[in-house]
């Protein structure tokens, strides 16, 4: 407060001495009214542009991100893509060779069975010898005109005769229908063969048919890539978020599994390296080295995979021959073995540690050592053990869901960017179009502190025109835009 | 490819071998003078308990010592048992029961002495804590903290605690303290200054022993 005072041209009179420098303020506004102008309005000009010209940058920026995001996406989509069809095209060769050299022995067999269900039908076809023509022998006994018993004993003789050759070509038939029915009944398992036959085409056939249509797909896909179709390009990319999201979920479980593992070769590490050196104020050697350890084997797994040509993270491996990269893989898979053993003999280490320390605490404590239950106490050792076997091949097989989280986020980052600087171009520009307008609303802010100086201005103005037309106000007006308008121009 | 595994092999060697000489800053010196003298050798009982606790909580490369306050304590012979733990856990863990054997022997055949020279006893255990190099370094008093000096102990000069911790464990009221206990409260502020004055960093007074005992020793 007495500081304030000591502002005061008046202490004993506030009032006055805020009067007074109000109207002091109020001259010296007045007196500075166009430079403040020229600042006000050169100040946001100046921002307006530089903002403008800023987000042009950005969005010609993104454009160009966009377009290499689309070509380094596309590009390997393509060579996705293309790995995919000739993959699919291996399975169709494969299926058709397999079936080709199937086909001949199938034909043969086919054409057996037709041969066989031919001839066995020749068989059925063939009709036994009709009876003798007795019925023209009949009409001749009946044309003789006299009767008699010659003829009556003639006729008698002949339908016994008949009667018997009658029963016996009966008898024929019936041995000869039940034959045919015999050959047709063993046809039956030749059309079997036939049938199965046919099916075992058939589902070749819808095999063949999936896998067409399988590369149908990947071709109708790698069109588009061809084509740079923005329909491909949007799949590819929410693919991309896909596949980081998933080999994010599934590098999170594997860091789990990376925690037991270091858990369970960190205390153990302590015997090798000891267990009081730290290389930095919290971080204990042993700890570090159990990490490496760790890091090691997923490396090595890397490499197994790389050499293996799951994964292509370097081309380096990618491009070795054959040999070579085959001499890789038996290096990297023994050196993988060697570190399993020792993490699984660090594992057994582990739990001898702990057992020691637990009986000399129990010694510590003058506690009765308590009985070990045999099998059931060596469970959790032998556990141990397998885990620090296992869980270094596990961790070897990150390297796959690696590789897609390193491609997948390239593009997902590139997105981000992409729509970070068209977000903050957007900004941007909306913060140039706020300067731009804005310099006309703080001149008037200005001018509202001075307004009566400047009452007193258009008052002198008038009285020397003459008279306070409508004309001189709208005058000064025209000049107020004229200067803003020049000033814009300079 | 081979040189990138060699290189590798080389720095975690490198990162092994320049780690190996940092472990002094972050090991625990302790350093525990028990008194012997006159009615308090009865609590040697209560120490074991205390070198127990210290052995189950000390890590590889602290190091412990053991000594008895005697008439003139300022010697190397009042020293019960001393040891620095090996880096090795295993290791450790036998020197601790090692440690163990010797305590129990020491407590077991305690004899009481005549005066009670705490003031050498602070000296010789910082001699020797400084001799460890360790990070933290605490001396432990297991005394009602009396200190009754013979004829011709000179120990009226200051000393130098620089960096230390002190801990009077079990200070026990003494029969005149009984009558008028501004004589316990006197004693423990003069040894209070005393130390500090000597440039030690901590006084701390712990008699609850079945509650208080993390308080021996200061967090890493």
């Amino acid at each position: 407060m007495a500081d304030l005072k000591s502002w005061l041209l008046w202490p004993d009179n506030p009032a006055l001495s805020v009067f007074v420098f109000g109207l002091f303020a109020m001259l010296f506004l007045y007196a500075a009214r166009k430079p403040m102008h020229g600042i006000i309005h050169s100040t946001c000009t100046l921002i307006s542009h530089s903002t403008r010209l800023v987000s042009r940058w950005l969005f010609l920026a993104a454009d160009n991100m966009r377009q290499h995001n689309q070509s380094v996406l596309f590009t390997h989509a393509q060579e996705g893509e293309a790995v995919l069809i000739e993959r699919e095209f291996e399975r169709v060769g494969e299926l058709i060779r397999k079936d080709m050299q199937e086909f001949p022995a199938l034909q043969r067999k086919m054409l057996e069975e037709a041969t066989r269900i031919e001839d066995d039908y020749r068989k059925c076809g063939i009709v036994p010898p009709p009876p003798p023509e007795w019925v023209s022998a009949l009409e001749s006994v009946a044309k003789i005109k006299s009767g008699g018993d010659i003829p009556r004993k003639l006729l008698e003789d002949i339908h016994k005769s008949i009667q018997k050759i009658h029963d016996k070509t009966v008898a024929e038939f019936r041995r000869s229908y039940e034959e045919r029915h015999k050959i047709l009944k063993s046809i039956q398992p030749a059309w079997r063969t036939v049938e199965k036959l046919t099916g075992e085409i058939d589902k070749k056939m819808v095999t063949l048919h999936t896998n067409a249509k399988q590369i149908d797909t990947h071709m109708g896909t790698f069109e588009g890539i061809r084509n740079k179709d923005s329909k491909t390009e949007h799949a590819l990319t929410m693919s991309s978020f896909v596949q980081l999201a998933i080999s994010s979920l599934v590098m999170a479980i594997a860091a789990g599994g990376a925690f037991i593992n270091y858990k369970l070769i960190a205390l153990p590490m302590s015997e090798m390296v000891g267990a009081s050196d730290y290389i930095t104020s919290s971080l204990k050697t042993s700890e570090v080295a159990a990490l490496v350890i760790i890091l090691m084997e997923a490396s090595m797994g890397l490499f197994l995979l790389e050499s293996l040509r799951i994964t292509q993270l370097f081309s380096r491996i990618a491009g070795m021959d054959d040999r070579m990269r085959r001499r890789l893989t038996i290096i990297s898979l023994s050196f993988l073995i060697i570190l399993a053993g020792i993490e699984s003999s660090l594992a057994l280490m582990r739990d001898m540690l702990i057992a020691d320390k637990a009986s000399l605490m129990r010694d510590l404590a003058s506690v009765a050592p308590t009985e070990s239950d045999g099998v059931l106490s060596s469970i959790p050792m032998i556990g141990q053990m397998v885990m620090g076997f296992v869980l270094p091949f596990a961790l070897a097989f990150v390297a796959i869901p690696f590789e897609s989280f390193v491609h997948s986020l390239r593009t997902v980052i590139g997105a981000g960017l992409v729509q970070g600087a068209r977000g903050l171009g957007v900004v941007l520009r909306f913060v140039g179009l706020l300067f731009k307008r804005l310099d006309r609303v703080l001149e008037l802010t200005y001018d509202l502190t001075i307004v009566i100086p400047l009452m007193v201005e258009r008052w002198v103005t008038m009285l020397r025109a003459g008279s306070p037309t409508p004309r001189s106000i709208e005058t000064d007006h025209t000049d107020d835009t004229a200067l803003t308008k020049s000033r814009r121009a300079a | 490819m081979r040189n990138r595994l060699t290189y590798l092999l080389i720095a975690v060697c490198m990162m092994f071998s320049s780690a190996c000489g940092d472990g002094g800053a972050h090991t625990h010196g302790v350093y525990m003078l028990v008194d012997t003298s006159g009615t308090y050798a009865k609590e040697i009982t209560k120490a074991s308990k205390i070198i127990n606790y210290l052995l189950a909580t000390l890590n590889p490369g602290d190091s412990l010592a053991v000594a008895k306050v005697e008439s003139r304590s300022f010697t190397e012979k009042d020293i019960v048992a001393k040891v620095t733990f090996d880096k090795r856990p295993s290791q450790a863990t036998s020197q601790k029961r090692a440690f163990k054997e010797k305590i129990q022997t020491f407590a077991g055949g305690a004899k009481g002495s005549a005066y009670t020279d705490i003031t050498g006893g602070l000296i010789q255990g910082a001699e020797y804590l400084n001799e460890t190099k360790s990070g933290i370094k605490t001396i432990v008093i297991f005394s009602d903290m009396q200190e009754e000096l013979g004829k011709g102990t000179v120990r009226d000069f200051p000393i130098n605690l620089e960096g230390f911790r002190i801990v009077a464990l079990n200070v026990t009221k003494l029969r005149t303290d009984n009558a008028d206990p501004r004589l316990y409260l006197d004693r423990l502020s003069q040894w209070e200054e005393r130390v500090r004055k000597a440039g030690a960093t901590e006084w701390v007074v712990v008699n609850d022993l079945e509650n208080n005992m993390e308080s021996i020793l200061a967090t890493r």
